[in-house]
């Protein structure tokens, strides 16, 4: 580049990204924000100064070489920006959706100071599509190590610790209880936001550097984790089971039938299809006015569900202002876009019902906000005689998760007071050789969170392994044979991604 | 891309036990050996099918499968008895799941089977008298034609009460008569298990709270993943709210709120008639030449 860059110079507002019209949007599944072309992501990377203090860098929980990868861009070298990303992040066609960037690299970025800052997740999008439709995928083989590693749970942490340590020569095996891979991508975040086809994409790629997926399989109930280390042959375990039971209100009326977590409506939704019954078996009912208590991103996506399936009115109700919100900025701005209305300072204390048992009303009182809580954010407080009854026949409790009890009931792991699993500095678990990271240790947490946990572990199971060294062995051998039984009459059912 | 196809599960063997009701037994060998009674897994036929909750029936680790029993009420279950045969596969089994059966320190136990929950207890009756405790069976039909297991049943238990509604096979009456029979003639019953119909289950409840006897129930409300994420299977029990895939299915009868569990069984009542009803329709002969 011949001319310097400087704040004067580039365009002062960030590349729009094409979105599908709202009024298309009502009662379609297809993606909303449509991606970047070419021109855009050569005309966003220009506003990147390749400033020398790549607060960005800092800023990404995996620590991407961001201002490295525009610069490629910017030469239009996809394939150079994409290796550049793919050094440190596996899923940026993932991670460019769903990453809340405000808050992480975009939040910090230099240009922002001053401007709108450089629209970072949009390009990386842009090269992790790109990296999808030609093919490209960026394996560094060490050779084989001989170790056999297990993975419990197919979720952004999951995968991002068995593609590390794929790329580190270890055989490795992804154990899923549902019946297709991608965890929280696959059930929970809806198509609209993270098309199927781009966790399809993302995990084939996966499974063709060699990891093994092996869905229908409830680890802790189909076997053990201590037998996972012991009589399965594997070196070490990654535990990446990810959230838990859905959190509820303990108000009255939640047991009434219109009464359902964010989990079950977006599981039912997403990776059982209810959208499309009755094509589909499993049935969801909606009704017409529905409200969601919560304001993170799962009621975001609670909510742009349920005005595609035909809600009249969808109402988001949050006992904090809109400030506290924990959604991503882009999510609560499409929500207001399709027409969701918000309720903010708005607390339910019970949910009433009609005759039939299903719901009828929800009673909430107005809150105010007070001094500063332990998390840092002003503490609600309940405005006295401010009840009012708000009419809807379902509601969504979208307030959170508990841990899941699963791996504690059927091992020797020990918890941490709450339930999760405890972990020293490493993710070493109380357990020899056994790992665990990502929501199932420190509760409902992000994408790349969860990915950069499962990174970390990566590391230590490596460490853990004496990985470095170049041991050669057959990767296939340890891990295969599982109770005596050889992989074909498991009844393992082989993961599906087309 | 190029997955090769996966077959899925392969159904072994088939009964039919009535009209309406089926038995399949799955090859699964890894799943029969984890398999413990009180335990359910997931089946899902096909692709575009639901997710199944069926308590395990049986699981037989010598030959590496495990049995499920089905009744035919919805659509799912109804195509299954129409599609799924010996040699079928199946989309999807996962399990088992939930927590297994208390077996140990009962030494006198009445297992009571009402209908389909004549194929849940079963197991648990047997390992109840495996592990050396006096077992009396009591299952209930509402009539002879309907009987399934009474042989099989019966060989593991001490004692055997036949029970159907209208007389035509053993005592007349419902289960409950069965276990005022054991309770009569056993002053130290250590344990009742009872499964079957939600109504049933209660009966057996409300029969044994004044007596003072320890009853057990398996609950099979809906729930969608069976692995504690979803929160639809959410029961009451002694005024906690509990998941009954994780912390269940078997829960302590005298603490169970029945009727928020039969309340909310009727969840999706209305979508799964209509279901019910499009599917028999589209089975009916087509009168005009449409090709959907």
């Amino acid at each position: 580049m011949a001319t310097k860059r400087t704040i004067r110079t580039i365009p002062r507002e960030r590349t729009p990204m094409t979105e599908r019209p709202v009024a298309d949007r009502a009662r379609t599944f297809d993606e909303v924000a449509c991606g970047y072309s070419l021109a855009d992501a050569l005309r966003e990377s220009d506003r990147c100064l390749r400033c020398p203090d790549r607060a960005c860098v800092r800023g990404c929980p995996v620590g991407i070489d961001i201002p490295g990868f525009i610069e490629r861009l910017g030469e239009k070298d996809v394939r150079g920006a994409y290796d550049v990303i793919a050094a440190t992040s596996l899923l940026p066609a993932v991670c460019g959706r769903v990453c809340p960037q405000e808050t992480q690299c975009e939040g910090v970025c230099t240009v922002g100071d001053t401007l709108e800052p450089v629209a970072i997740g949009r390009l990386e999008r842009f090269v992790g599509d790109m990296a999808i439709a030609e093919g490209w995928s960026s394996a560094s083989w060490t050779g084989p190590s001989g170790f056999a590693v297990a993975i419990v749970g197919s979720g952004p942490a999951g995968i991002a610790c068995a593609a590390d340590l794929a790329k580190a020569g270890c055989s490795v095996t992804v154990f899923e209880a549902f019946q297709q891979p991608g965890g929280v991508l696959r059930y929970g975040i809806p198509d609209f936001r993270l098309p199927n086809e781009v966790v399809d994409a993302e995990i084939d790629k996966l499974a063709r550097l060699g990891i093994r997926f092996r869905c229908n399989t409830l680890v802790g109930r189909l076997f053990t984790i201590e037998q996972l280390i012991g009589e399965m042959g594997f070196a070490a375990v990654f535990i990446a089971t990810g959230a838990g039971t859905p959190a509820f209100m303990g108000i009255p009326g939640e047991s009434l039938s219109g009464v359902l977590s964010a989990n079950e409506l977006l599981t039912r939704a997403n990776l059982m299809r209810a959208r499309d019954f009755p094509a589909y078996d499993t049935p969801m009912r909606i009704g017409r006015r529905v409200a969601v208590i919560g304001a993170g991103n799962t009621a975001m996506d609670a909510m742009r569900v349920c005005v595609r399936l035909g809600a009249e009115e969808v109402t988001c109700l949050y006992r904090r202002s809109r400030a506290e919100a924990p959604a991503r900025a882009e999510e609560l701005h499409h929500a207001e876009q399709e027409g969701v209305g918000f309720e903010w300072l708005t607390d339910p204390v019970e949910i009433l019902p009609d005759d039939q048992g299903s719901v009828r009303a929800i009673r909430c009182r107005r809150m105010q906000l007070g001094e500063p809580d332990a998390s840092g954010r002003r503490r609600p407080l309940p405005v006295e005689g401010s009840e009012v009854e708000l009419g809807c026949d379902t509601v969504v409790v979208a307030i959170g998760t508990n841990a899941n009890p699963i791996l504690g009931q059927t091992s020797t792991l020990a918890l941490d007071e709450r339930g999760y699993i405890a972990v020293d500095e490493d993710l070493a678990t109380s357990i020899d050789g056994v790992f665990a990271g990502g929501d199932i240790v420190t509760g409902a947490a992000t994408v790349i969170e969860a990915m950069g946990a499962g990174r970390r572990a990566a590391r230590s199971i490596a460490r853990y392994l004496g990985l470095g060294g170049a041991r050669r062995a057959d990767p296939d051998v340890r891990g295969e044979m599982l109770f005596g039984l050889a992989g074909d009459q498991r009844g393992y059912a082989r993961v599906r991604v087309a | 891309m190029t997955s090769s196809v996966d077959p899925g599960f392969r159904v072994v063997r088939r009964e039919d036990l009535s009209a309406s009701a089926y038995l399949l037994e799955i090859a699964h060998p890894q799943l029969a050996r984890a398999a413990r009674p009180g335990q359910f897994v997931m089946v899902m036929s096909r692709p575009e099918g639901e997710r199944v909750p069926l308590t395990i029936a049986d699981f037989d680790r010598e030959a590496g499968t495990i049995t499920v029993v089905v009744q035919a009420a919805g659509k799912t279950t109804k195509q299954m008895q129409r599609d799924v045969r010996e040699g079928s596969y199946l989309h999807a089994v996962v399990g088992p799941m939930g927590e297994p059966s208390r077996i140990d320190g009962v030494r006198k136990v009445v297992c009571v089977g009402g209908g389909l929950g004549v194929a849940p207890v079963y197991p648990q009756a047997r390992a109840f008298k495996e592990n050396g405790a006096y077992v009396i069976g009591v299952i209930g039909f509402r009539s002879s034609e309907l009987v399934f297991w009474e042989d099989r049943f019966r060989s593991v238990c001490d004692e055997f009460i036949v029970c159907s509604d209208d007389g035509s096979i053993g005592i007349k009456g419902l289960v409950t008569e069965g276990i005022k029979q054991a309770t009569a003639r056993h002053a130290d019953i250590d344990e009742v298990v009872a499964i079957g119909p939600p109504v049933m289950m209660r009966s057996c409840a409300e029969l044994t709270r004044p007596l003072g006897i320890r009853t057990v129930v398996s609950l099979n409300p809906i729930m969608v993943d069976g692995t504690g994420m979803c929160g639809g299977c959410r029961v009451k029990i002694g005024g906690r709210t509990l998941f009954a895939c994780v912390d269940g299915p078997e829960f302590d009868a005298h603490q169970v709120d029945f009727d928020d569990l039969i309340s909310r069984l009727r969840r999706f009542k209305a979508e799964e008639q209509a279901a019910l009803e499009r599917w028999e329709r589209s089975l009916a002969p087509a009168v005009t030449g449409t090709t959907g």
